[in-house]
């Protein structure tokens, strides 16, 4: 295994992109980060920029406005980038399916490695989403 | 000095919207903002039409998170304005219950929000787990934690059982101490004072012509409520107070919204220990063409549903205006004048679909020099650490 997976196993450090979601996604991420759930002990860690992070959390249905920003963060990322795609509308379009200004689902811009749905997916389905993630990456 | 401009978003990890901010400024001192919108336009009300009466409280929960109870009640509202349906008590009531719970959890997240961006990290870690109890009971009595699906024409979904009524009691008896902590601390700080009080003003007058509405009003001293203008709900069955501050600072903002947590909670008990029994939904059997008009004091203001029918089974028209399209553009005057480091917790302070301080970039095109969104939320908690060493302690 190349040092960088194994390195990534360790503190997999994740970019939050918010592309069009109710905002809800996007709150049970922070939440998850709080006390009471705490997904620091797997040394997960929020950034700020696309580039220190390892991993790419997509939420929203992906508007019109957002896709050209979609693509081109995953352009930026670091090489491994795992793409994880959270909730109902990030996985499927969801409701906003069918909308005028809809460029998504995620996984018809950027390649999606990962699915974790919900809605909102509650902060114990991220864990499990993040820890099955690390887990595969072993493998 | 040059003109500098400032992009900041529209990508950001914390908050609901994303939002495209443009800062002028010169050095230190912002002289002018821009603000556009619309990365998160969905096209909500063209797929409201394609939706039957029934199935649009579902989308318009998922118009934003946070109010997942306001946008459906304020929907309801206007059907049953257009049909003219009587909503039995008890659904009033437990209507009541569950938009009250949900400013609590709004206000705290809020809070805690806030105290990131002035450094204070641990209170937002400490007012986020104040907030978890909320959405466990939440949880317990609508089944989710956010998004309740718990509005619906004509009356709600799930009726409380007893003990739900025990746990809501329990919750608000434990969060009552933690809210007084939170509310002591922000009011005895002295540095919170020296970094809060006095900034970002917004006048009476200039939040009147820019329609401002919610706590960013209220703290402008102009006592708008909807809850007391025009009650919905039980509202009007209940004693409670609108909490207003003449300040107009963004010191007034957080303690108009602490002080709102206190009047949530009185709101929720009257209610719980009036809870009349009986039926939670009317019958509806068709809506009558005509239209109608839903207002609901969201967490952040008022919140606007006009809905119009032609008697078939689908709204031919659906607008909504949501507390932020008005609170937003306030920061045209609250803003400039200011530090950069204070621009922050300013466009914060109208609890706006904003936070994106992990997504600011400060472009220089003369000199070439980056700031990332990281340095200024960084700037903001150096200004605090250096009021503490300051000797304001």
């Amino acid at each position: 295994m190349s040092i960088t997976l194994k390195a990534l196993q360790k503190s997999p450090w994740v970019f939050h992109l918010n592309t069009g979601a109710c905002n809800n996604c996007d709150i049970e991420i922070l939440n998850c980060l709080t006390p009471k759930f705490d997904l620091e002990r797997f040394g997960v860690k929020l950034v700020g920029s696309i580039r220190h992070a390892d991993c790419l959390l997509v939420t929203g249905p992906v508007t019109r406005k957002a896709a050209p920003r979609l693509k081109t963060l995953y352009e930026q990322a670091p090489r491994p980038c795992l793409v994880v795609a959270c909730g109902t509308c990030a996985i499927s379009g969801g409701i906003f399916k069918d909308g005028y200004n809809i460029c998504g689902p995620v996984d018809k811009i950027v390649p999606v490695d990962a699915y974790i749905p919900g809605c909102p997916p509650k902060p114990e389905a991220y864990i499990l989403g993040i820890v099955k993630l690390l887990e595969k990456l072993g493998q | 000095m040059a003109k500098t401009i400032i992009p900041i978003g529209p990508y950001h990890p914390l908050q609901e919207e994303a939002e495209f901010f443009q800062l002028h400024v010169e050095g230190e001192k912002v002289v002018g903002i821009d603000v556009s919108i619309g990365y998160n336009h969905r096209g909500i009300e063209k797929i409201s039409e394609s939706l039957t009466f029934d199935q649009v409280p579902y989308l318009v929960e998922r118009v934003c998170g946070i109010c997942s109870t306001s946008h459906p009640l304020a929907y309801v509202q206007a059907v049953e304005e257009i049909g003219g349906i009587q909503v039995p008590e008890r659904a009033l009531y437990l209507r009541t219950i569950i938009a009250e719970m949900e400013r609590l959890h709004s206000h705290l997240l809020w809070a805690g929000l806030a105290g990131h961006f002035l450094g204070y990290n641990t209170v937002w870690m400490w007012a986020w787990k104040y907030r978890e109890p909320v959405l466990d009971v939440l949880e317990a009595v609508t089944g989710n934690r956010q998004n309740y699906a718990f509005m619906k024409v004509g009356g709600i979904r799930r009726d409380f059982e007893k003990e739900d009524i025990f746990r809501i009691d329990q919750i608000l008896d434990e969060l009552k101490p933690k809210i007084d902590l939170l509310t002591g601390a922000v009011m005895d700080d002295p540095v919170l004072h020296a970094r809060v009080k006095g900034v970002g003003i917004l006048k009476p007058e200039d939040a009147y012509s820019f329609g401002a509405v919610g706590p960013t009003a209220r703290a402008s001293g102009i006592k708008i409520d909807v809850r007391r203008d025009e009650p919905y709900a039980a509202y009007d069955r209940v004693e409670w107070d609108v909490i207003t501050d003449p300040a107009g600072d963004v010191f007034a903002r957080v303690k108009v919204r602490l002080l709102e947590l206190y009047e949530s909670v009185k709101i929720i008990r009257q209610c719980l220990r009036d809870l009349p029994g009986g039926e939670i939904s009317a019958r509806v059997k068709e809506i009558p063409p005509g239209e109608g008009i839903g207002r609901v004091e969201a967490p952040r203001g008022e919140c606007f549903h006009y809905v119009c029918s032609d008697g078939t089974n689908r709204p031919v028209r659906h607008k909504i205006r949501a507390p932020s399209y008005v609170n937003v553009p306030t920061c045209q005057v609250t803003v400039p004048g200011e530090t950069i480091s204070d621009a922050t917790i300013i466009l914060a302070s109208v609890d706006p679909c904003y936070s994106c301080t992990e997504r600011m970039q400060v472009v220089d095109k003369e000199k070439g020099t980056t700031l990332s969104g990281k340095d200024l939320v960084r700037l903001s908690q150096e200004k605090t650490a250096l009021l503490i060493k300051g000797g304001h302690r």
